[in-house]
């Protein structure tokens, strides 16, 4: 167990910058997940903490030393690949007691240590089997005992769920964080799924362009995100935004088409006039016939058993509203909806930067956070 | 391609029964001449039911062609080049594939011209060296000014003059290029994280791995330097200690003016100088369409 500090570092592809800059501190046994959509820069940035990228400028230490310059092996990290990247010519056991036999543990040694990792990750039975005669939650469970055989200090992962059918990625993600629980290794993980993220991390990091967009526990970020761009990556559905005019004189948000949103005062008494992005959830949408209603238009309702989603348009942008099953609702026909104004988020329209409350009565779990933090 | 009409099946078994005898057909010609004596062999036409002289014939010819000497030198040098060419090859091709360096593609197209260089094309600048080694460095010298008298050392007449001018080989260096390249990057680096180093990688990770590809290789090399005359006649002098096979067989080959045509013994000879290549063919096949696709894995 050790903690990763990562100062400033940036990665340089032949003159073409893809991390700009990162900070980061993970503690000792933290279970780190990094998120972001592909191409934004996470693995690259976990492949310079495990030492098989070079890092380009900044530092990375490792339990309080710096490892720019060590060999992966030096680093004491060890890591799970997105293809499992398996032996084929060794069978499950040499696979996994490879990295002692490098390490010129004795035989004996080697094998009480290979079975009690596999029977950790229910693998005892196939040892003796070649990979290429595995299943894909096989292969990934050896990739895994390859890893936790050598204790060590920190493990990566790299989308390591990504090649599983949904169900088995649900499996595998519940025993990730068993197995996180047990050993308490310190833990980076890489994934663009931001349910992975959600369900595993003690934190989430969310990365946009080889940048740190968000730092934060789960719900930090599912409920106070920092960004418009965050905000749309959290959550199933994600953040409903659209965009529209400010008015602090009525406390509403004009929209494209005229109709207007209401937001609450209280919390930004200061804003100027102007274009703002307003940010809501799915469920802070209620049906009713109210005088202060909002008409959306419903296209297409998603049947969820529980609930339903139905996907609007409201203004010219997509939303969606969860509602009851009860509920008569049909695509097609225009619908009455009231949005509770304490349930508003303001983002700036230029940057897409959350505009932080000045009060925070409104909402008991951000309360809680900010307590917290 | 599925065609199930059964005219296309009997078309298709045929072409391949007609290709089949028009391949084996010389090799029976072989097979049966050698077989007669002196006077059947020489009968218009040749009887073409074998005769029962096939024994007497390949003892006589392996005592008048001395192959005992010369099957031991065509072997040890057909398997000195085999074994050559591929750990030569294989080492360019992880050194190309697997490290990045600076002169990288440099070298890589330096292997590359060398494709267009067989021995064929080079062998009077070879021939020079294998006749004194050090005479390129000598040269090198001299140009810079320097005149140092360095030792004569010539390969002519050995078995390191049969085998090195005919290691080098760009075919193995891309065919193992082409295998390494479908090594998909994360294994190299599961291995780094396991603390393996590159020979560690090259040894238990590349080479197993390879097996195939080293198995079409070995047995395409092995022909090949099985089947080298050029080279050979030029750098052995010593008939007696270093002639090899291929090279005592074209003395029996019968040159139609002042000798006898004993086509007899000469395809007898035949017979015997490619029992080893056909020999390692058949035991190394299923190897060779695999390895040379290298899809496999
Ligand atoms: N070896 C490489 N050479 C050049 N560019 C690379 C290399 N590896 C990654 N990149 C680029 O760096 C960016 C980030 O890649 P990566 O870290 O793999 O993204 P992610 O894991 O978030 O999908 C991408 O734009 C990718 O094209
Ligand atoms: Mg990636």
């Amino acid at each position: 167990m050790s903690n990763i500090s990562i100062r400033k570092v940036r990665k340089t592809y032949d003159k073409n910058e893809v991390v700009h800059g990162v900070d980061l501190e993970v503690a000792a046994g933290e279970f780190v997940v990094l998120l972001g959509p592909s191409g934004c820069g996470k693995s690259t940035l976990l492949r310079m903490v495990a030492g098989l990228e070079a890092i380009t400028s900044g530092e990375i230490a490792i339990g309080n030393k710096i490892v720019n310059k060590l060999e992966p092996r030096e680093r004491g990290c060890a890591m799970v690949f997105q293809n499992y990247a398996l032996y084929p010519h060794m069978s499950v056991a040499e696979n996994i007691g490879y990295a002692l036999k490098i390490a010129r543990v004795p035989k004996v040694e080697r094998n009480e240590k290979i079975r009690s990792v596999a029977e950790t990750l229910n693998i005892a039975d196939f040892l003796d089997r070649k990979p290429a005669q595995l299943s894909g939650g096989q292969r990934q469970r050896v990739a895994m005992g390859r890893a936790m055989i050598r204790e060590p200090k920190i493990f990566l992962y790299d989308e390591p769920l990504s090649n599983l059918d949904a169900k088995l990625r649900v499996a595998m993600r519940l025993e990730i964080r068993k197995l996180h629980q047990r050993l308490g290794t310190t833990t980076l993980f890489v994934t663009h799924d931001q349910v992975e993220a959600m369900t595993l991390a003690d934190r989430i990091v969310v990365m946009n362009k080889g940048i740190i967009e968000q730092v934060g526990t789960p719900l930090e970020i599912y409920s106070r995100p920092a960004s418009a761009y965050v905000a749309g990556f959290i959550g199933s559905p994600s953040l409903n935004m659209i965009k529209g005019v400010l008015n602090p004189e009525t406390a509403t948000i004009t929209l494209n088409d005229g109709q207007a949103l209401q937001y609450d005062l209280k919390r930004w008494p200061n804003l100027h006039a102007g274009e703002i992005i307003a940010g809501f959830r799915a469920e802070a949408v209620s049906l009713c016939n109210s005088s202060k209603s909002l008409t959306l238009n419903p296209q297409f309702i998603e049947e969820l058993g529980v609930s339903r989603q139905l996907h609007c348009e409201l203004a010219g942008e997509q939303i969606i509203v969860t509602s009851q099953s009860d509920h008569d609702v049909k695509a097609g026909i225009p619908l009455h909806v009231t949005i509770e104004p304490g349930q508003i988020q303001l983002f700036n329209a230029q940057t897409g930067v959350r505009l932080e409350t000045e009060v925070y009565d409104v909402d008991a779990s951000v309360t809680q956070i900010r307590k917290a933090s | 391609m599925i065609e199930r009409t059964p005219i296309l099946n009997l078309v298709s078994q045929a072409i391949l029964c007609i290709a089949f005898v028009a391949i084996l057909s010389p090799f029976y010609i072989v097979f049966a001449a050698a077989s007669h004596d002196f006077v059947t062999v020489n009968k218009v036409p040749m009887p073409l039911l074998p005769g029962g002289h096939l024994w007497e014939n390949l003892s006589e010819v392996w005592v008048k062609a001395n192959f005992g000497q010369a099957m031991r030198n065509s072997l040890i040098s057909a398997v000195a080049v085999t074994v050559g060419k591929i750990s030569l090859a294989s080492i360019s091709a992880f050194s190309i594939v697997f490290f990045n360096y600076r002169a990288r593609m440099l070298v890589f197209w330096l292997i590359f011209i060398t494709l267009m260089l067989p021995l064929e094309v080079r062998i009077v600048p070879t021939y020079a060296v294998a006749a004194n080694v050090l005479s390129p460095l000598k040269s090198m010298l001299s140009f810079l000014g320097l005149s140092i008298t360095l030792p004569e050392w010539n390969l002519l007449n050995t078995y390191p003059g049969l085998v090195l001018p005919l290691i080098a080989t760009a075919t193995g260096t891309f065919l193992y290029r082409q295998f390494f390249m479908t090594i998909p990057n994360e294994l190299a680096e599961a291995a780094k994280m396991d603390g393996a180093g590159p020979i560690r990688f090259f040894w238990q990770i590349l080479m197993p791995l390879s097996k195939s590809n080293m198995a079409a290789l070995a047995a395409i090399m092995f022909v090949y330097s099985w089947n080298q005359y050029l080279w050979p006649l030029l750098v052995v002098t010593d008939q007696q200690n270093y002639a090899t096979a291929t090279m005592q067989l074209q003395k029996l080959v019968p040159s139609g003016q002042a000798e006898p045509p004993v086509w007899n013994t000469a395809m007898a000879a035949n017979l015997i100088v490619l029992l080893p290549p056909a020999l390692v063919s058949i035991l190394l096949q299923r190897f060779i369409v695999r390895g040379l696709i290298s899809t496999e894995k």
